[in-house]
């Protein structure tokens, strides 16, 4: 895991965030996702910080940061690729598109040794009629084919 | 929103909905953009819903004296042609398709809940309430809160996520407990596949699902209301977040709403890729801040839900619908259907299908008049050999069950759920031994992890299924499988281990040729097949 910020850095983040979202019901998963939206993931120093700042044992953070798939527990790439691999997306061969992406020499869940792309798979991304269905930073593609995930793999679509 | 165009200036609409979006709309509506700006012609560019003909998106529709006439699907490179074409005026060109109002894909339909999506701007009051908004709100402030929840009792309204449980007899129950703390929760987590039309809602017309979120709360005495969308969904929590803030501006949201004494202020929560959090006491758990895993019943949250409180909990599509039952009265929405299940379903064709989208009808339509007549068959153009309706949980039907009718009883009469109404359709190249075992390997995926026979059972579903495909004592592990089913399906304390059953049974029930090894070369399903079989993370 690479750390590019100071733990001081990580403690001003998490107890900014923490503040601006005072007065809000139970409101650990809007300010974990306001982590990850800040650094980019939610890093292991956070989770004493957030213990602190809400009154929650670190077991009770650690519990919730591990149990929800968006939050990471170290950086991801530079390009961020969601593979739906749900049934209708299967139905027009998204296991090809996983195939592809295994003979690039990337597998799911990792990000490649060039921090260009993480790989992830997804289950549904609510475009079921104009699958497959592929997500890159947010983005969302429909009928997508294997040269178009490569394209997107490569960043060359932008 | 507000749109100040010249007299001569011809809208185009182009729809901004994801999907549309995932097959180039933006581009389509950037080109529409650069030949308004340089001066050769006058467009006025709306971004409108979806109108759920989505093998049509980007569908674009120009306005003309005679109505919306569309083209589609139009690419990017389209434009320039058809603006020469005269697009402006409605003529000809190969990707016009007519009046869009009269295309007999959506005239047959009866749009109830789906009236305005795709029609209107979703952010502009002006069309709100130039087609109907806020008619269903100002008729349930005029009433007491116990005659609104009987008027949605009587509509039939059934919950849209899935059980089908009746929406007015939760909210007496909720409407019936003293406490001074109420709550309204909408789920949003959309996390079945095969389902798109919460989706379209948030992005096609947030402000009916706020309408019928206040309707509920002014029904039960709620006074705060959270939407929990999930992550997957960026559009719909950028335009549900959008819509709350011009609701509030409005006086829609906020205290004295419409002038009544209804105080209800409503907030989005945004869920963090976990499919079980669909699960409403999941849900709950994860909107106080904790790990979304599945609580007991009883207690149920109709009486202590969100923070202990009691708490009206419906799916978007639920909701959605009680403004147009509280407009139009609940005998008008009760004409419609059949038997037990009343007004109508949104249906949502997916997967391999050739014409897939939303498909709102009143119940007791076909599946063949679904997947044949609306859908078109296969997109890939070959055979259809099965369908799964409801989502991962639900069954795999073949084809010679294609005559039932869409009914929350007569699909349950056979093993199989109407669920949500989300209709993925496969070809013959599909495995269904392998889309049994997937239906296991997702199951423990998402498992919560809280009971054992969805954490554990499912694992062993997995291996066990693999093993009756290897061929090894093939007939003591399909017993054993069952064995399984019934103890996930008895012991498990949510739909989630209750019904991944489902789907693995009625493949092996309808399909039975796909279990058999096939080691010595004999490959059932050539294709797709063996590379799915050996996916797997589980």
């Amino acid at each position: 895991m690479t750390i590019s910020r100071s733990d001081v850095t990580v403690e001003n983040v998490v107890q900014a965030v923490v503040a601006g979202h005072r007065g809000q019901r139970g409101s650990l998963l809007p300010i974990l996702h306001a982590i990850q939206a800040e650094l980019g993931y939610v890093p292991q120093e956070a989770i004493p910080v957030l213990a602190d700042e809400l009154n929650l044992s670190r077991a009770d953070v650690h519990g919730v940061v591990t149990f929800y798939h968006d939050f990471r527990r170290e950086p991801a790439g530079h390009t961020t690729v969601r593979i739906c691999r749900a049934e209708a997306c299967q139905a027009l061969g998204a296991n090809n598109l996983v195939g592809y992406v295994r003979e690039a020499g990337l597998s799911l869940g990792e990000t490649a040794a060039d921090g260009s792309v993480t790989v992830e798979q997804v289950f549904c991304l609510g475009n079921c009629a104009l699958g497959p269905s592929v997500e890159a930073n947010g983005r969302l593609y429909g009928r997508v084919d294997t040269a178009q995930l490569g394209s997107i793999l490569n960043g060359t679509v932008s | 929103m507000m749109k100040v165009s010249s007299d001569s200036a011809v809208t185009v609409y182009v729809p901004r909905d994801s999907a549309a979006r995932s097959v180039g709309a933006d581009k389509v509506a950037d080109a529409l953009q650069r030949a308004a700006a340089s001066g050769e012609f006058a467009i006025d560019v709306v971004r409108n819903g979806s109108r759920g003909m989505l093998w049509l998106e980007p569908l674009v529709e120009v306005a003309t004296p005679n109505g919306r006439v569309g083209y589609g699907p139009v690419a990017p490179s389209d434009v320039e042609g058809l603006l020469a074409a005269g697009m402006l005026d409605g003529a000809d060109h190969p990707l016009r398709l007519g009046v869009v109002d009269e295309l007999p894909w959506l005239a047959r339909q009866t749009r109830v809940t789906f009236a305005r999506v795709g029609v209107t701007d979703p952010l502009s009051t002006q069309d709100y309430l130039r087609h109907g908004g806020l008619v269903g709100l100002r008729a349930a402030l005029e009433r007491a809160p116990a005659d609104v929840v009987t008027e949605v009792t009587e509509s039939g309204l059934r919950g849209r996520g899935g059980a089908g449980f009746p929406a007015g007899i939760k909210w007496k129950t909720v409407l019936e407990c003293t406490d001074e703390l109420k709550f309204v929760c909408c789920n949003a987590d959309e996390g079945d596949s095969g389902t798109f039309a919460d989706r379209m809602v948030m992005e096609g017309d947030p402000f009916m699902l706020i309408e019928g979120m206040t309707i509920a709360a002014h029904a039960v005495g709620a006074s705060e209301g959270y939407i929990y969308i999930r992550s997957e969904y960026p559009d719909a929590v950028a335009t549900m977040r959008s819509a709350i803030e011009i609701a509030r501006e409005h006086g829609w949201l906020g205290t004295h709403i419409l002038g009544s004494a209804l105080d209800f202020d409503l907030h989005i929560r945004v869920g963090a890729g976990a499919y079980i959090c669909g699960e409403e006491t999941s849900m709950l758990e994860s909107l106080e801040g904790k790990r979304g895993t599945v609580r007991a019943k009883p207690p149920i949250p109709a009486i202590e839900g969100l923070f202990g409180k009691p708490t009206v909990v419906n799916n978007v599509l639920t909701l959605a619908t009680v403004p147009t039952v509280l407009a139009n009265g609940a005998k008008a929405y009760q004409e419609l259907g059949v038997e037990r299940s009343r007004g109508t379903q949104v249906f949502q064709l997916g997967g391999n299908i050739a014409h897939g989208g939303i498909v709102e009808t009143a119940f007791g339509v076909t599946l063949r008049e679904l997947v044949e007549d609306y859908g078109g068959g296969t997109f890939s153009g070959r055979p259809v050999r099965t369908v799964q309706v409801g989502g991962p949980l639900g069954a795999y039907l073949p084809t010679s069950m294609f005559d039932l009718p869409m009914d929350y009883e007569a699909f349950a009469a056979v093993g199989a759920m109407v669920g949500h109404g989300g209709i993925v359709v496969f070809d013959d190249s599909v495995d269904m031994a392998a889309q049994a075992r997937f239906a296991m390997e997702f199951c423990a995926e998402e498992s919560c992890g809280k009971c054992t026979p969805c954490r554990v059972g499912s694992v062993r579903g997995v291996e066990v299924i693999d093993k009756i495909v290897a061929g090894q004592q093939r007939d003591e592990n399909l017993a054993l499988l069952e064995d399984l089913c019934d103890l996930m399906t008895d012991g498990s304390l949510c739909a989630m281990g209750g019904l991944t059953p489902m789907p693995v049974r009625s493949a092996i029930t309808h399909f039975p040729d796909d279990f058999l090894a096939r080691d010595r070369g004999q490959e059932i399903q050539p294709t797709q097949a063996s590379g799915a079989r050996t996916e797997g993370t589980a």
